[in-house]
């Protein structure tokens, strides 16, 4: 097994405050490492996406803490969470969150310029990004001009641009047919995990289970489980 | 930086009319205060042509078109004032003239001191000395003189019923306000042909010692009862009077206002929606790592392009409308100053401000995690 990438201990997440107050995540604890690819699986509303969001920085926990590489992110400052955003983790947003204005390009480079690179090294660098997901040809066009499938892989292009050691999907086959999902996946398996690499994605689309390391299962804020072992420790 | 540019130069609705709200506040205002400054500098035509440096008049004077005639006795007691080089009277009133063809045409009429013709304009054909001669006048040939029928040396006219003949062409630096011709003549041939009350003198100039002497000049022209004012603090006097007791003033600092409010709003309203609309683009950058200082930047540099570029076109679109207003009318009475052009830069960076500032509070309030709402 790989070095530990993340771990989550005792996470708690509530939205509302007095008797509105419903917990989005309770007591969570699990630990993912690099090389491997975790799936967290659970129905609608089970807490799924803000779990990923306080693991990426993105949410800022009412509980618990979250180690990445050995540092609580939480206890940073606001810039510095950001900083560990741009530098450690990609995110794949369900809904993509392209930027419609700029071209399909310009969208994969918004990390490297967030970074600081220049804006034509930055385009050169994200169009091979567009290369390696195999959307070259549409590095001019708008994002809106492209199908779903390939919006994704554009989503995909923006996270891994910055060469994150954590990659984050969250459900990315939802909005797309079977064929489609299962190639993305499998894509990622094949061309995105490496050793040094840490990919967890949230799905509850069982086609793509067996691209799995380990599943995770949540169930109303809970994980009840991790129900595929590590194959490594097989 | 570069993101926040192409996310709204390429919403190209958005741009454009945050582009006119701003480029209208702009135009508007410098066209505004442009017309005014014209006014004001045309009101003080005659106080800039003559170019004494010390003129006494009477202190409820306030315009130099409307002068309040002095007695004689003021003219020598000035003259014998201790800092005093030498003081000459000037006649500045108004008269009708009948033109060869039988319409009449008001005009105004500067009387020149017989002995040393001091405020004489510069000719541009005839002979100073013309002016000595019987019935001699000299027409000055600005936006008015067709007036007159484009008269040449020798075209003679009717003023008040006497003759008058054109003996010389003048050429001054600033055209006055009214919109009628002028004519110098001799001040006596002046207060001979031109009906007057008993006193005759408009003004008296000054020449005084040295500039040191100005300071006791006025004080002692005080004591007479007169007021004895250098040629700047005429013209702030003539413009005080334009800028607050005709209601002009007040009506440029109005329309100023309106142009500044209606361009806040249109800018305002267009650059917050603009904000709300990409308000989710703005959670995704910061999702993706953007601090919360960088896209503050952002929308910074966002109203910073369009308000320059607003202001930029704004005030080109006034240069021009101005440029093209004096090419039909040579006559318009409108001057772009610096104040101007600064005063409409201050609201335009007043109304990018303004528009920015609940840009950025909207945008710093936003969590990156809010995305995942809608
Ligand atoms: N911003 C929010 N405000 C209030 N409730 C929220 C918010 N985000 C999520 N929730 C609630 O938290 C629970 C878990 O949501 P989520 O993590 O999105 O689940 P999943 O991704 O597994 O579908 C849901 O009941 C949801 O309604
Ligand atoms: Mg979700």
């Amino acid at each position: 097994m790989g070095r530990l990438a993340v771990r989550a201990t005792a996470l708690v997440k509530w939205f509302g405050a007095g008797d509105a107050r419903t917990y989005a995540v309770r007591d969570a604890s699990f630990d993912a490492f690099f090389g491997e690819i975790l799936y967290i699986v659970g129905p609608s509303g089970s807490g799924k996406t803000t779990l990923l969001s306080m693991i990426s920085g993105i949410l800022r926990p009412d509980g618990g803490t979250v180690d990445v590489d050995g540092k609580n992110i939480w206890s940073l400052s606001a810039d510095d969470i950001a900083s560990f955003r741009l530098n450690t983790i990609g995110f794949v947003f369900q809904d993509y969150h392209l930027f419609p204005r700029l071209t399909t390009a310009e969208n994969v480079a918004i990390p490297l310029i967030l970074k600081k690179m220049e804006w034509s090294q930055a385009l050169a660098v994200a169009t091979r990004y567009l290369e390696i997901v195999g959307l070259k040809e549409r590095a001019q066009l708008p994002p809106v001009k492209l199908s779903g499938g390939e919006q994704q892989r554009v989503a995909i292009a923006r996270a891994i641009a910055s060469e994150p050691d954590i990659l984050v999907l969250d459900e990315p086959t939802a909005s797309l047919d079977g064929e489609t999902g299962r190639r993305i996946v499998e894509f990622i398996r094949h061309n995105i995990l490496n050793d040094h690499r840490c990919i967890i994605i949230v799905t509850h689309d069982n086609r793509i289970f067996e691209y799995a390391d380990r599943i995770m299962n949540m169930e109303d804020g809970r994980i009840i489980g991790i129900n595929r072992e590590d194959p490594h420790e097989n | 930086m570069k993101i926040g540019f192409k996310l709204l130069v390429n919403d190209r609705g958005k741009f454009a009319a945050l582009l006119v709200g701003i480029t209208f506040a702009a135009f508007l205002m410098v066209m505004m205060t442009s017309m005014f400054a014209g006014i004001l500098i045309r009101s003080s035509a005659t106080i800039l042509n003559v170019g004494a440096p010390v003129w006494v008049l009477d202190p409820a004077v306030n315009t130099p078109v409307s002068s309040i005639p002095m007695p004689d006795y003021v003219l020598d007691a000035v003259r014998s004032l201790p800092g005093v080089q030498y003081a000459v009277p000037l006649y500045s009133g108004g008269a009708q003239v009948k033109l060869r063809n039988g319409t009449y045409q008001a005009v105004s009429v500067i009387g020149l001191d017989d002995t040393s013709l001091y405020g004489r304009p510069e000719l541009v054909s005839g002979k100073i000395d013309d002016i000595f001669a019987e019935n001699a006048f000299i027409v000055v040939d600005d936006a008015e003189f067709v007036k007159l029928g484009n008269p040449t040396i020798g075209t003679r006219f009717e003023l008040n019923d006497h003759l008058g003949v054109v003996t010389g062409i003048a050429r001054v630096s600033t055209a006055g306000l009214f919109g009628v011709p002028t004519l110098y003549t001799t001040y006596t041939r002046a207060i001979t042909y031109i009906p007057s009350t008993r006193f005759t003198i408009s003004y008296i100039l000054v020449q005084p010692k040295n500039s040191g002497a100005i300071a006791r000049i006025k004080q002692q022209v005080a004591s007479l009862g007169y007021q004895a004012l250098t040629e700047n603090e005429f013209i702030d006097k003539v413009s005080t009077f334009y800028k607050y007791q005709t209601g002009m003033g007040i009506n440029v600092l109005l329309m100023t206002v309106i142009s500044f409010i209606v361009g806040l709003s249109i800018s305002g309203q267009t650059f917050y929606t603009f904000i709300l609309e990409n308000l989710e683009k703005f959670g995704a950058l910061k999702a993706i790592g953007a601090k919360g200082h960088e896209l503050v930047l952002m929308i910074l540099f966002q109203a910073t392009l369009t308000a320059m570029t607003g202001f930029g076109l704004g005030v080109g679109l006034a240069a021009l409308i101005i440029t093209l207003a004096r090419l039909r009318l040579p006559d318009y009475a409108a001057m772009i100053t610096y104040t101007n052009i600064g005063l409409a830069f201050v609201m335009v960076v007043l109304i990018a401000a303004i528009s920015s500032y609940i840009g950025v509070r909207k945008v710093i309030r936003i969590e990156p995690f809010d995305i995942f709402r809608s």
